[in-house]
């Protein structure tokens, strides 16, 4: 692993009050790869995954220590407009989440709350281009007016995508995101992943280990909180070097 | 065991469905009587001169029985209301929805429960006493009874009705939604003026629909307050006498059978259709939300 750093992550804590839910995370993730965290349910991985764009804030008494870096900056330092931060990282959900709106507003919406477009212009030509990075515009581009809700639950997962990458993040999260979808549908996200991670450092949970062989550069195993091992995913799943993380990925538990 | 079991079996087919029709028969009864009662006064006027007749003069020899100064003011005393409740009724939902911490939410919707729950003649009362002074000061009328007055009371009667079916739908928005705003990088504001707002707005024009038809079928107060004079409105800030004033304040004096008490029986029949046009639309509304 000795390509560019994206994510430093270092003595990393978190807290839900009482809980103790991710414990002295040590973790690189690497940018223009995909790196995979797996793990049973409550291991910590989605509270990982949402500590990078800072969205477990909304939850009341959460709480984090240690040092969480993006391009050197310090994700939970006091200053930082913690709105700016979402826009530098998007996320994508478990489950398609687009608003009520039209097809077309689902994708400017980003771009309107941080106002990212001079004119109309502007606005219709960066929803085309991310429509299409997402692999959704051949499907929608005569229907741009109805409603997102007619979409299929896969390509309301692809409208999702495109949503995220209209504001050009430079970190997409993922969480579990064809978790809902069917075969077909998870297949055309996975082949989209892949295709994404020219251009994004893409950080994914996934339930479903055979996803993470299939898409991802590198692969981090989670439990009780803690990052058990970290590695090449091709090395993760053939000659892991924990008995535990054989354990898991072998389906012995989880 | 058996006969038990028998018994209660009947109970829940038979009586159960008899007491829910119970509201249909007497909504039903309801209604043959009021249009029972009212068309006989179309002896007297044509329709046409009943809905757009500009006098209302019922115990004169001929009696003119135009109602359309009544409606204005109806109409006046509603719309006042409805624009002084629905920025505080949504303000209030949105703020116990989005923003309130549990404790202080466990405060206000009580209080909204009560202020619900007062009598519309003590708020008549307090409109007289206390209001219409004012009112008059401020404005420098000749007498603070009037539609202005009327439309503030009546609004504040409203807000509980607003602001509660305003904030059951802004609270029904999944986190998921809001989830989704916060991660593109919108604050909180724009999360719920942008996101939330938009995917409640049925519930919204639902909460605003029977906060109109709460105000338009508002009695007490408006008999209290709207200062009772029947003539055309010139503006909000003369006396008028909405339909329901009408009604009440007449009804006990009029003769029975006369075309005056007729009359008084077909602005009710108008109230009413008017009532069930709205609550239709807001059932439609309520019904929209649930296929987005």
């Amino acid at each position: 692993m000795s390509d560019e750093i994206r994510i430093v992550v270092k003595n990393f804590n978190a807290y839900y009050g009482e809980k103790h839910a991710l414990k002295n995370v040590n973790i690189d993730i690497p940018a223009n790869k995909i790196m995979a965290m797996i793990g049973p349910s409550g291991c910590g991985k989605s509270t990982f995954l949402r500590s990078i764009n800072r969205m477990n804030d909304l939850i009341e008494n959460f709480k984090v220590d240690g040092q969480m870096m993006i391009d050197g900056n310090d994700v939970y330092d006091k200053t930082i407009d913690v709105t700016s931060l979402r826009r530098r990282v998007g996320m994508v959900f478990q489950k398609p989440n687009p608003f009520p709106k039209t097809i077309y507003e689902n994708v400017a919406y980003g771009l309107r709350v941080n106002r990212l477009f001079k004119d109309n212009k502007e606005l219709e030509h960066k929803i085309e281009k991310s429509l299409v990075e997402a692999g959704l515009w051949e499907e929608v581009k005569d229907d741009l007016d109805k409603s997102a809700f007619e979409l299929s639950g896969g390509q309301q997962q692809r409208l999702c995508i495109a949503r995220a990458l209209v504001i050009q993040p430079e970190v997409i999260l993922m969480d579990e995101p064809t978790a809902s979808l069917d075969p077909i549908s998870t297949a055309k996200i996975e082949e989209l992943i892949q295709v994404l991670k020219k251009d994004y450092t893409i950080v994914i949970v996934t339930h479903n280990m055979q996803q993470a062989a299939r898409v991802a550069d590198n692969t981090s195993f989670f439990m009780l909180g803690e990052l058990i091992e970290y590695d090449v995913t091709s090395r993760m799943f053939t000659k892991p070097v924990k008995k535990i993380t054989e354990d898991y990925i072998t389906g012995r538990f989880g | 065991m058996a006969t038990h079991k028998g018994m209660r079996k009947n109970f829940i087919e038979w009586i159960l469905p008899l007491t829910a029709s119970v509201s249909l028969v007497f909504l039903l009864g309801i209604a043959c009587t009021l249009v029972a009662a009212s068309l006989p006064v179309f002896k007297s006027v044509t329709l046409q001169g009943f809905l757009f007749g500009k006098e209302w003069i019922p115990t004169a020899e001929t009696p003119s029985l135009g109602i359309w100064s009544l409606m204005i003011a109806s109409l006046y005393v509603t719309l006042g209301a409805i624009i002084f409740a629905l920025p505080l009724g949504l303000g209030s939902a949105v703020y116990i929805a989005e923003l309130a911490s549990p404790t202080v939410k466990e405060v206000l919707k009580p209080v909204m429960e009560i202020l619900a729950g007062i009598p519309s003649v003590v708020f008549g009362f307090f409109g007289i006493v206390f209001v219409a002074p004012i009112v008059q000061r401020l404005f420098h009328l000749d007498t603070g009874l009037c539609g202005f007055t009327a439309a503030i009371i009546l609004g504040i009667i409203v807000i509980p009705t607003v602001a509660s079916i305003s904030e059951d739908a802004v609270s029904a928005i999944s986190k998921d939604l809001r989830n989704a705003s916060y991660a593109l990088g919108a604050n909180r504001w724009e999360t719920i003026i942008k996101a939330v707002l938009p995917a409640a707005k049925s519930g919204i024009f639902t909460s605003i629909i029977l906060g109109i038809s709460r105000a338009l079928g508002e009695t007490m107060t408006v008999l209290m307050v709207a200062g009772g004079a029947v003539k055309i409105p010139t503006g909000l800030f003369v006396p008028m006498r909405p339909i329901t004033a009408t009604i009440a304040g007449e009804m006990g004096e009029t003769v029975v059978g006369s075309p005056h008490y007729h009359a008084l029986f077909a602005m009710g029949l108008v109230l009413f259709i008017i009532n069930i046009i709205f609550n239709l639309v807001a059932d439609r509304f309520q019904k929209g939300k649930r296929n987005v």
